[in-house]
């Protein structure tokens, strides 16, 4: 009971400081913004094999992809904060398990990525996508299970490195890869085939696979069915929460 | 007699560095138990083993009768911890932060708010409690931390170096709260520091640590009283000579050099301060203060370890504090 009372505050300690930070939920509107509208725009009629569909309704998942991604990973920096300025040293002294202090920490940082993830969805009317709340609440638990294992990433790295600047560096190593390789911006049959593989063991290319299945409907052919997605996407996740849980653990 | 700390060969080395050695100490229940040393001599590292954040090299230590490397769990549950480094949320309010704290240790949500006024009535917040930690001051900060560090209730609460980076001022209003605390709560209070004036006035026995290694154990009295007599502070340019001559005499019981100060320990200093006057200026070395006092804990540290414990260089300190860094994830 009192390891669900830690993961709890944990939790809400992570949401409490990210609904203060008005200024980044505001510019969070900002980036998917240029995204859809600017490069949406400019790069409308390169593509070939997004089908009926317009380059902007093709992007628009995968920009909430993006979303889901970029502040996933950058949710790892809490972590090192946490540890400059010596809070962390507050939590581990706790009598909660390390495994309660990862999961408080990694729940409060995907509550903090998917609402980013919900505020670009919204933008769907920007871009002429028909969403509603019915592809709302089916597109919800897919951003959550894409979310868990990308913030692990991140907490994971976190764990192993001091300093920001090299936070930072890693990061950018792990964030564009995962991205220009999940489908996000363009068909997969684009690439080259030996880059495909790369593709295909990219989970988020599942995971922006699987938001295209429930927003754009039929008119995307989908690389695989749904439930193929969704299970790639949760042995994903339980990957990444043991290797996180374990990279957590560590105590000299 | 039972203790409520008690170590066994505790050791700790980070690499080829000891920085704790075989300590063994045992702390009595519901005292004020003082580490004194020099930066770099293992306070933190000791305090930090028995808090559970580091593992011991080899040895072990009980806290509250729990095991701290078998049973961290427990042993966490009975201790409160002030960090020398700030370590509250400053995104947070000073309530936020102790009802965060309160749930981590499982205190019942009734009891709770019960708690946290009296915390913040002992020392003295409960007017800025809803306010942001980023607008306090490092003062009222570290008394928020000692607030936080009582809520559950703790057996023993650990201080490692509670006044560091305080103005003078501040510095006797935590005094104040640690003494208010020690009396109104029934609990253990482990303080770390390298002021004297500290150690003197809010401990009851005091262990000299130096190197890693106790050089003295006893109440701050003792202590001093061990230094029989006298102590005269001599300042000259030429203190190995004079140091030298003295030596030859047998007016001085012990002559510590620290840079250009001489201490000298003497029974009865008004007899003894006019002959090293003498003798000085007799052999030409030129003296440019004399001083009489009685022993302060400043000249035992002198006194066990042959350095004074401010000219101790901050290198090692840095080095040590950068491991500790790393230690902690």
């Amino acid at each position: 009971m009192s390891e669900v009372r830690g993961i709890y505050t944990l939790w809400l300690r992570e949401v409490k400081r990210y609904l203060r930070e008005r200024t980044r939920i505001v510019s969070s509107f900002v980036q998917p913004l240029l995204w859809l509208v600017i490069f949406g725009t400019g790069m409308r009629f390169q593509f070939s094999g997004t089908g009926s569909l317009k380059y902007q309704e093709f992007i628009f998942p995968g920009i909430i992809g993006q979303t889901l991604l970029f502040t996933s990973m950058f949710m790892g920096i809490s972590v090192i904060w946490d540890r400059e300025f010596g809070f962390l040293k507050e939590i581990l002294v706790a009598p909660v398990s390390r495994i309660s202090i990862f999961l408080g920490k990694m729940l409060g940082a995907s509550t903090d990525a998917v609402i980013q993830g919900i505020i670009v969805f919204s933008l769907g009317f920007v871009v002429g996508v028909p969403v509603n709340a019915l592809i709302f609440i089916k597109s919800l638990p897919l951003m959550l299970l894409i979310t868990f294992g990308l913030v692990c990433i991140g907490l994971t790295i976190a764990s192993f490195i001091s300093s920001l600047e090299s936070f930072g560096v890693i990061q950018s190593f792990v964030n564009l890869p995962l991205f220009f390789l999940s489908g996000a911006l363009f068909p997969l049959s684009n690439i080259p085939a030996w880059l495909q593989w790369f593709s295909y063991v990219n989970p988020l290319t599942y995971g922006v696979d699987g938001l295209r299945t429930i927003i754009l409907g039929s008119s995307w052919t989908s690389l695989s069915p749904l439930h193929y997605d969704i299970l790639v996407v949760c042995v994903f996740d339980v990957a990444m929460i043991l290797v996180g849980t374990l990279a957590f653990s560590r105590r000299r | 007699m039972s203790y409520i700390i008690e170590t066994w060969d505790l050791t700790k080395k980070f690499g080829t560095l000891t920085a704790v050695d075989k300590l063994n100490i045992r702390v009595e229940k519901g005292e004020v138990f003082g580490l004194l040393g020099p930066n770099g001599a293992g306070k933190t590292t000791t305090i930090s083993m028995l808090c559970t954040i580091l593992k011991p090299t080899s040895g072990t230590a009980t806290v509250n009768s729990f095991d701290i490397v078998k049973q961290p769990a427990q042993v966490r549950r009975s201790i409160g911890i002030v960090f020398q480094d700030p370590s509250v949320d400053d995104r947070l309010t000073g309530r936020e932060n102790l009802v965060m704290h309160a749930n981590l240790y499982g205190v019942s949500a009734n009891e709770q708010k019960k708690r946290i006024e009296a915390v913040l009535k002992l020392v003295e917040l409960e007017d800025r409690a809803d306010n942001l930690l980023r607008t306090y001051s490092s003062g009222m900060r570290r008394r928020l931390e000692i607030a936080r560090g009582l809520i559950h209730y703790p057996k023993v609460l650990f201080l490692d170096e509670p006044t560091l980076g305080l103005d003078p001022q501040t510095r006797e209003h935590v005094w104040t709260y640690i003494r208010a605390l020690s009396k109104q709560e029934d609990i253990t209070i482990i303080l770390t520091t390298h002021y004297m004036e500290e150690a003197d006035k809010l401990c009851d026995r005091i262990a000299i640590i130096d190197y890693g290694k106790i050089v003295a154990l006893d109440t701050p009295h003792s202590l001093k009283e061990k230094l029989e007599g006298e102590i005269i502070t001599v300042k000259t340019k030429d203190a190995e000579r004079l140091s030298k001559k003295l030596t030859e005499t047998r007016l001085v019981d012990k002559i510590n050099i620290a840079g250009d100060e001489l201490k000298l320990n003497v029974k009865s200093g008004h007899m003894v301060l006019p002959r090293v006057v003498e003798m000085a200026a007799s052999s030409g070395i030129y003296i440019e203060s004399v001083s009489l006092h009685e022993p302060d804990l400043g000249d035992v540290f002198l006194h066990y370890t042959g350095r004074a414990i401010r000219t101790e260089g901050g290198e090692e300190y840095h080095g040590l504090t950068a491991i500790r860094r790393r230690q902690i994830r």
